[in-house]
């Protein structure tokens, strides 16, 4: 790892400010992916900027009958918030699904959001990788895809987002708001926030430079059952191969998302019409496109069968 | 933030950026006069005050050590074991302000004032934790290595059983989470054992819990 300065900030807006002022600062809350990357001198800031402490862990109720959560709020507390379980339990569910208890209790709302791939080839700094080194090129094609993305990848990216907290979010239509250096505030929809890699797979989310996370708000419940089912190697402490995170309504009505099998939250809003009509349609209309390898074309089959049983389950509990 | 080109030369401007973009919050001048003088070529120190198995310590460290560097190479707690460092082993598993963490992937200076909590703190040779006396008469080890992360991890998980914390293996969401097996397999998938001890700490957990309601 390499030397850095440390310092608490007072308050987001200074937090922001700071950033600006030095370059190759970066923001820690929890610091469990921050500093696994650190040392692997993937990551190697100069100057970490401490935001534990900003009072940004609450949840709290908005006008609109939703909930404000504070970016700091810890994964382990937003999956245990009693309106958080009654009324977003595909959120809870997801959080659940990931990690684990020890790296739960630390990691936060905002962190998880920004958490980094964890396809092999980012994380061995002997292999090409053009999201760590801009311009080296990318191992992850031609090389082992097993894990890899089936669609919305580039001639320069394959990686996946890990994240399942951030499929339900997508599923909620969470927003994302920010304050800049400068003091402004924003609000970006998380449909928004998370980019596909094109020819700049090093830069993640349209989040600007030291910009910082503030809370991520949920607009009013759905209603609906919630299902978050999550397909991996091992039945817990695991990276998702598929996983889907579903609300379906009485009807058989519903939003879906997808992850692990692209670089951002895969949600095609306009083939959510398509759920009524069962998986089949509905994974056709997902994946209009996907170009999977040899090694992880299982993972249309894999989706397929899943929404077949997530359509199943929610029907059953209807 | 997201810059990709922290090599020297970004370093060395480090001081000549900071003064162009200069706005209204300025930076203490600590760190400008740390990052210039040793060109962060040398490490940067910071004090640190913790807590650790009911002691109040001040320690002078480098920012980088992590939580479990401080106990093993400093306070010499070599009870807490590094595994891969990474938080992927839970072996350096403490409780920090009650709640179990990966030492691994924290640092000390994010621990300003905590309550540290390592296997030397929950009890001793002579008067054994429960879980402690468990895993010994339930064989919960082999070669040990993991133990004493296994140890913190359940003492913690059982507390966040009883604070009605769901889990992945939970039926329900909004029912009182129970004090079953494959309640503690889950919440228990981030230790691993590399002898497969699995089911006899299983046991170990199951009797201590059993014991507790």
């Amino acid at each position: 790892m390499r030397p850095f300065t440390y310092l608490h900030a007072k308050s987001p807006a200074e937090a922001a400010a700071l950033a600006a002022q030095v370059n190759g600062a970066r923001f820690i809350a929890g610091g469990t992916n921050l500093l696994d990357l650190m040392k692997l001198e993937i990551e190697t800031p100069t100057h970490l900027i401490d935001i534990n402490g900003l009072e940004l862990d609450r949840i709290e109720a908005t006008a609109e009958g939703g909930l404000r959560i504070g970016a700091l709020v810890r994964n382990t507390d937003l999956a245990a918030d009693s309106r958080i379980r009654k009324d977003y339990g595909l959120l809870s569910r997801a959080l659940l699904a990931g990690a684990s208890g020890q790296l739960r209790n630390v990691a936060t709302t905002a962190g998880n959001l920004l958490q980094r791939t964890r396809c092999p080839y980012f994380y061995d700094t002997y292999q090409a990788c053009n999201k760590r080194q801009p311009g080296s090129g990318c191992a992850a094609i031609g090389g082992f895809s097993r894990q890899s993305a089936i669609i919305g990848m580039s001639d320069a990216c394959i990686a996946t987002h890990p994240s399942d907290m951030a499929i339900a979010m997508r599923v909620l239509d969470a927003q994302i708001e920010t304050v800049r250096p400068d003091g402004t505030t924003r609000v970006i929809a998380v449909a928004d926030f998370h980019r596909l890699p094109g020819s700049t797979p090093n830069i993640e989310t349209t989040l600007a430079a030291n910009e910082l996370i503030t809370a991520v708000t949920l607009p009013p419940p759905l209603g609906g059952t919630h299902i978050y089912q999550k397909v991996r190697d091992r039945s817990s402490y695991a990276f998702a191969l598929i996983s889907v995170g579903a609300v379906i309504q009485t009807d058989g009505t519903g939003r879906v998302a997808l992850g692990g099998i692209a670089h951002k939250p895969w949600r095609v809003e306009t083939a959510e019409s398509a759920m009524p009509k069962g998986a089949k349609a509905l994974s056709e209309q997902l994946l209009a496109g996907a170009t999977p390898t040899h090694d992880n074309a299982f993972k249309l089959t894999l989706v397929e069968r899943s929404l077949a049983s997530v359509i199943a389950q929610a029907r059953a509990q209807a | 933030m997201d810059h990709r080109d922290l090599i020297p030369i970004s370093r060395r401007k480090f001081l000549i950026v900071g003064a162009v973009t200069a706005a209204t919050v300025a930076l203490p001048p600590f760190i400008c006069a740390e990052a210039s003088a040793a060109n962060l070529a040398r490490p940067i120190k910071s004090q640190v005050s913790l807590c650790v198995n009911g002691q109040f310590l001040a320690l002078d460290l480098d920012t980088r050590t992590t939580l479990l560097d401080t106990l093993r190479e400093h306070l010499k707690l070599t009870g807490t074991k590094k595994g891969c460092d990474h938080g992927q082993c839970g072996a350096c598993t403490v409780i920090a302000d009650g709640r179990r963490v990966n030492s691994c992937l924290t640092l000390a200076v994010m621990h300003q004032g905590s309550k540290i909590t390592t296997i030397e703190g929950l009890g001793t040779p002579d008067k054994l934790h429960a879980m402690q006396a468990a895993f010994v008469k339930h064989d919960g080890y082999q070669c040990g290595y993991c133990t004493p992360g296994q140890i913190c991890s359940a003492v913690a998980m059982l507390n966040e059983i009883r604070q009605g914390i769901p889990s992945h293996a939970s039926a329900n969401l909004t029912d009182q989470p129970q004090l079953i097996a494959s309640e503690f397999q889950e919440r228990m998938s981030g230790n691993i054992c590399r002898c497969g001890a699995y089911s006899n700490i299983i046991e170990a957990i199951s009797e201590v819990a059993q014991a507790s309601v």
